[in-house]
């Protein structure tokens, strides 16, 4: 049993929204329809930090724990998945998630009657994997086919990362590690780095 | 709240999906495979390598409906130069998916917006569909016959009536090598040195000014290099948005080596959010605050004082001049404090080898070549040059704008950098094997310029650069240097709305004869203007319905696939070419040597005629056999070093970076790094060019006692000539047919690559081994020096920091400074204007502002302004503003009131077109043509100023005044 997980590294993430076309481009979104966006805070201020959102894939997803006509679902993997030919688009889900992932569009296949639509994983709804009609109503399924979701998979800087939480978690610690040793390496203490301090480099010097 | 229990449909629906999976040919189930491939992350390709398998797999069990097989083409993204590998999945024809290259050396199957987006391209709604013209204003379809004789006949028109030169072949970054090296060759055989493309509104300054220290002008380094740097310092560089795959590389470095991240410029950009050191400096202050941070340096004598009495001339001039840079004076001219920029210097001196990075905020100024020339010296001072991790890593722009530069689609030179000389001409006669006395008659035999007292004929004298092509048909005939005005335009790949003097332009486009564009997409080229007849709009198709090679940054070069045949009736450039050649009866000499298949010139016999003449930068060992070779086994090459490791390429390196001497036979792996000493000039090594002669004013301009690793001369030496291999006794080593060659030949002109062969043989570099100089004595400053904007406004620092005077013909044309600086602009016009790119569109954005899912992230054009500006202008955020250019030009856009910018500044990006001066110009796109998102293009306000060296528009320091709409 694997917990897919996302997770932004905010030290990475550059807001190029290579996610967000990604996205669009295996699932050919239409239009006004996100279901991944970059959020920036502090957008061109000091401290400013980008971070790739889409749906979380909650372990005790609040929208299912909302929803009236209980559409959601979730997988083995622990992605949660709705069934577009039960939800009837009252947006009741959209109150309970705390990321905003729920997108309601007004055109096109994935709007068929106002139904809710988001973030799958990459991994369809509940029709037969890869079957057109799959394709049409939630988009591709790559986790059908071995594969993760296109917007870690083709993330710039590797700052979106996917996958089974334990291979998320270690990649992410390694990083952690690595960027700590570098700085140990040094003779340093790992600081908050600051935009434009004053302060001199004092410490990053040759030893 | 469970108003309905889990329905019995799902759960046998879900059981129907691994059943389905497991049927669609995997040979075990769903998860159980994916727990054996690991189930790795998206991201895990920093921190381990994905499996392979996992992505094959996948493949054979995508096929559960889909009718036919699926191919996977391996092509490289068309729009930055990073050169992102892309896996492109076709079915009957159909570009159906968009893979990630988890195994490429460059981006590990990263993308930004545009990157992740291409596979649009395979739809293609917006491009152009056939040729049409304009008839009494509307676009009206003809066919290719039509339109090629009706082109053909109004150049031949212009050429009969105003000689060759009233013909301008505006060319293109988008071409592939083999595309741009065509299309040179079609403007020397149509006789014209008209011949530019957007090189020279990007890099021409630092083309210009590094090869002028060193010896070649390209990046040093490469991206993957970066990993290696201990410091990392960017000036007018944003590669967040506009290289986003680059700062894969930059964290790593950042990350792994604890690397400062030092970011100078005058906007806080979202590679500054990154920084650990940021320098807001005025917009144009490049030299001041370089030349501070070289104070600090001399001043506390952290200059690497061996290498510079090695390999490098001049720095004692140098020091006189950055003594002027005191820490109040740097303050007061370019508004940074003495502790930012001692931390900086500090930063760069303690953690060496550091890189140095710069792009379009360092280039685009009427000073541009002394900023890059002041880049270099201060990488010298610190010996950052010659080493892994150091260098100047120059991120140049469009994909193929490094392999455009280097076959020279530029008004000042033939393929290969060889210049516009005697002995230029003589060369590339000889590699096409056509007579220099025809050349010579296609060309205007009348001499309007003179060099050093004797006239010189329009072939030898440098071309109108596109920065000047409106002056070319605006300005009194009578002061240009040659016969006529510009008659023709054709603009082939190139958005107008990237060059500047939006109004003047409009009039130029009104008065030209003939109008021709050839493009993908219809570009504000075909709308800006008032024209009713006499324009061309002809469908080229994309990189992805054509193959052949393209050069990234770092000088590698990488093999496209065909992904799709060509859409609707659009054709790759090249057959283009060859049909208007045809026409213009010169296809003979054009292909006299490339073998021509229904109309399409051959794209591998163009790369290797290209091979047998670029030796002066080594394009002679790239045959397409090595780079296709390289592309199937892109997976084998190492993530940092760019090395083959064992595999069918063992010892290469990735893309066989220039110069990658000799012939293809000899083998050379590539050069990764420039100037590297540590290795052997056979493996990768080299040294600095012996340019600029052997000495000067009694000053050895030779290296001492610095060689490559295995030099057979141990000390300086100069470029390698029949005469030297002679005297060195080397001749011998030369075999009888390389012998033959190779007489009263040198390094750059012998066509068997002897010479080259035996040098290396001897562990030498062909170009020599000499100093890099930091005083260019042929440039107008030889010591960079500051000089004000033109439209600055600064009037305090105008007289000491004067602009140049103004020059009477350069580039052919009349060029203004001191006249224009003389007036002072800035109580109309007293906010500072800058520009820069967004992450979702590429260049003028025709393309990218075409493809819906790019086109959906950012719908408007703004200028960003700072909160007390827009206070005193009585805007908030989100609504209209008129920003008017000093020269009076007007743009209505939306206010972005944000703290990115300083005071006093505005910045605006510059991909937009198609509004004008408020005027939205949608309907007078061809039909289902026009681009999703238009806006007003930023450079319609820019004003006039040219660099002194290569004519580059100073796009990056203007004046505006911003008012309410």
């Amino acid at each position: 049993m694997a917990a897919m997980k996302f997770y932004c590294d905010a030290e990475r993430c550059i807001e190029c929204n290579g996610c967000v076309t990604a996205c669009k481009n295996v699932n050919e979104v239409p239009w006004g329809v996100n279901r991944r966006r970059v959020v920036t805070i502090k957008d061109g201020e000091p401290g400013e930090r980008s971070l790739s959102v889409a749906c979380m894939h909650c372990a005790d997803a609040p929208c299912a724990a909302v929803c009236p006509v209980d559409c959601f679902y979730t997988t083995d993997d622990g992605i949660v998945l709705h069934d577009k030919d039960i939800c009837i688009g009252c947006g009741y889900c959209f109150y309970a998630c705390p990321f905003g992932a729920p997108q309601f569009p007004t055109d096109g296949a994935f709007a068929s009657r106002g139904k809710m639509d988001k973030c799958t994983f990459c991994a369809g709804g509940p029709l037969e994997d890869n079957s057109s009609e799959e394709f049409r109503k939630y988009g591709s399924n790559r986790i059908a086919e071995g594969k993760l979701p296109a917007c870690a998979e083709m993330c710039a800087t590797k700052a979106l990362l996917a996958g089974d939480a334990d291979m998320v978690s270690e990649i992410y610690r390694k990083r952690v590690v690595n960027r700590a040793q570098a700085a140990l390496g040094k003779g340093v203490q790992l600081r908050n780095r600051n935009f434009g301090s004053k302060v001199d480099m004092k410490g990053k010097a040759t030893n | 709240m469970k108003l309905t229990k889990t329905s019995d449909q799902i759960t046998q629906n879900r059981n129907n999906h691994s059943a389905a999976s497991a049927g669609g040919g995997l040979a075990m189930s769903r998860r159980g495979f994916l727990r054996n491939s690991g189930l790795m992350a998206g991201g895990a390709a920093l921190a381990t390598t994905l499996t392979p398998a996992m992505m094959k797999k996948a493949r054979a069990s995508a096929s559960a409906e889909a009718g036919g097989s699926t191919n996977e083409v391996k092509t490289i993204c068309t729009h930055c130069s990073v050169g992102c590998g892309i896996l492109a999945e076709v079915q009957n024809g159909v570009w159906t998916g968009q893979e990630p290259a988890f195994d490429h050396p460059f981006n590990h199957g990263g993308h930004c917006a545009k990157g992740a987006a291409v596979r649009e391209h395979g739809h293609g709604e917006r491009r152009l569909k056939y040729p049409t013209k304009l008839v009494n204003g509307k676009w009206t379809k003809i066919s290719w016959d039509q339109a090629i004789n009706e082109v053909g006949d109004k150049i031949l028109q212009s050429r009969e009536q105003s000689g060759p030169d009233s013909v301008y072949w505006l060319g293109s970054a988008k071409f592939n090598n083999e595309q741009s090296y065509l299309f040179r060759k079609l403007a020397a055989v149509w006789g014209t040195n008209n011949v530019d493309h957007q090189a020279r509104i990007c890099h021409s300054t630092t083309v210009a000014g590094v090869a002028n220290t060193w010896g070649y002008g390209a990046m040093t380094n490469s991206y993957n290099d970066i990993h290696n740097s201990k410091a990392i310092l960017m000036i007018g560089a944003n590669p967040a948005e506009a290289h986003p795959v680059a700062l894969q590389h930059i964290f790593k470095g950042k990350e792994e080596n604890n690397a400062p991240l030092i970011v100078i410029d005058p906007r806080f950009t979202r590679t500054a959010a990154h920084a650990d050191h940021f320098l807001r400096i005025r917009p144009g202050t490049d030299v001041p605050v370089v030349w501070g941070m070289l104070w600090h340096i001399f001043e506390n004598g952290w200059e690497d004082k061996e290498f510079i009495r090695q390999r490098v001339y001049g720095m004692e001039e140098v020091k006189k001049e950055v003594a002027k840079w005191t820490p109040d004076e740097v303050e007061r001219v370019a508004g940074v404090g003495e502790a930012e920029v001692r931390a900086a210097a500090r930063a760069m001196a303690d953690n060496r080898p550091g890189t140095f990075i710069w792009c379009m905020g360092g280039t685009q100024h009427t000073i541009g070549n002394n900023n890059t020339r002041a880049y270099c010296t201060f990488q010298l001072a610190l010996g950052n040059m010659g080493v892994s991790g150091g260098g100047t890593n120059i991120f140049r722009g469009h994909d193929n704008v490094q392999g455009a530069t280097d076959f020279c689609i530029l008004s000042h030179s033939l393929p290969g950098y060889y210049g516009l000389s005697g002995g230029a001409w003589k060369h590339w006669a000889g590699v096409w094997d056509l007579d220099v006395e025809w050349l010579k008659g296609r060309f205007d035999s009348a001499s309007y310029e003179q060099s050093k007292g004797k006239d010189v004929t329009a072939m030898h004298t440098k071309g109108i650069p596109v920065s000047r092509w409106i002056d070319g048909v605006l300005e009194d005939k009578e002061n240009i240097a040659q016969k006529d005005n510009i008659k023709t335009m054709i603009f082939w790949g190139h958005a107008p709305n990237s060059q500047t003097r939006g109004k003047e332009m409009k009039e130029a486009f009104e008065k030209l004869d003939t109008l021709v564009i050839i493009d993908p997409y219809p570009t504000a080229s075909a709308i800006m203007h008032d024209r009713t007849d006499g324009v061309y709009l002809l469908p080229a198709c994309t990189q992805f319905e054509t193959y052949g090679s393209v050069t990234a940054s770092n000088r590698s070069l990488q093999w496209r696939d065909k992904v799709i045949e060509p859409l609707f009736e659009s054709l790759p450039d090249h057959t283009i070419m060859y049909k208007l050649a045809k026409k213009l009866g010169l296809d003979g000499q054009l292909c006299k040597n490339i073998e021509v298949k229904n109309d399409e010139p051959v794209i591998e016999d163009i790369t290797r005629e290209f091979n047998s003449g670029m030796w002066t930068i080594g394009y002679s060992g790239q045959s397409p056999e090595r780079m296709k070779k390289q592309q199937q086994n892109w997976g084998n090459f190492d993530y940092t070093s760019l090395k083959a490791e064992g595999g069918p390429c063992d010892g290469e390196y990735y893309g066989l970076p220039w110069p990658c001497w000799g012939t293809p036979e000899m083998g050379h792996p590539g050069t990764p790094n420039l100037y590297d000493g540590s290795k052997a000039v056979a493996d990768g090594g080299l040294t600095f060019r012996a340019r600029f002669g052997v000495e000067r004013d009694g000053v050895n301009l030779l290296a001492e006692n610095f060689h490559s690793k295995g030099s057979s001369i141990k000390d300086g030496y100069p470029e390698f000539t029949d005469k030297l291999l002679k005297k060195l006794g080397w001749w011998k080593d030369l075999t009888a047919d390389e012998k033959a060659a190779a007489e009263g030949k040198n390094w750059k002109t012998d066509m068997s690559g002897g010479i080259q062969r035996v040098a290396i043989k001897h562990g030498c570099a062909p170009f020599g081994n000499a100093k890099a100089r930091t005083v260019v004595w042929t440039f107008p400053d030889p010591v960079p020096i500051h000089r004000e904007p033109l439209y600055t406004s600064r009037r305090d620092l105008v007289e000491k920091y004067p602009t140049y005077e103004d020059r009477k013909s350069f580039y052919r044309l009349p060029t203004r400074y001191g006249s224009i600086q003389a007036k002072d602009y800035s109580k109309d016009y007293p906010i500072i204007l800058t520009s820069g790119r967004l992450v979702e569109y590429e260049g003028g954005g025709d393309e990218t502002r075409s493809n819906p899912w790019l086109a959906e992230l950012q719908q408007d054009m703004f200028v960003e302004i700072h909160p007390r500006d827009a206070n005193n202008a009585g805007v908030k955020d989100g609504e209209d503003v008129w920003v008017e250019g000093a020269e009076g030009a007007k743009i209505k856009v939306k206010a972005m009131v944000t703290r990115r910018v300083a005071g006093g500044v505005a910045f605006m990006p510059f991909h937009f077109a198609g509004h004008f001066e408020g005027k939205d110009l949608r309907s007078k796109y061809p039909q289902g043509s026009d681009p999703i998102v238009l806006g007003e293009a930023c450079n319609t306000a820019m004003t006039y100023g040219y660099d002194s060296v290569t004519q580059m528009q100073e796009t990056k320091a203007s004046l505006c005044r911003i008012t309410k709409a």
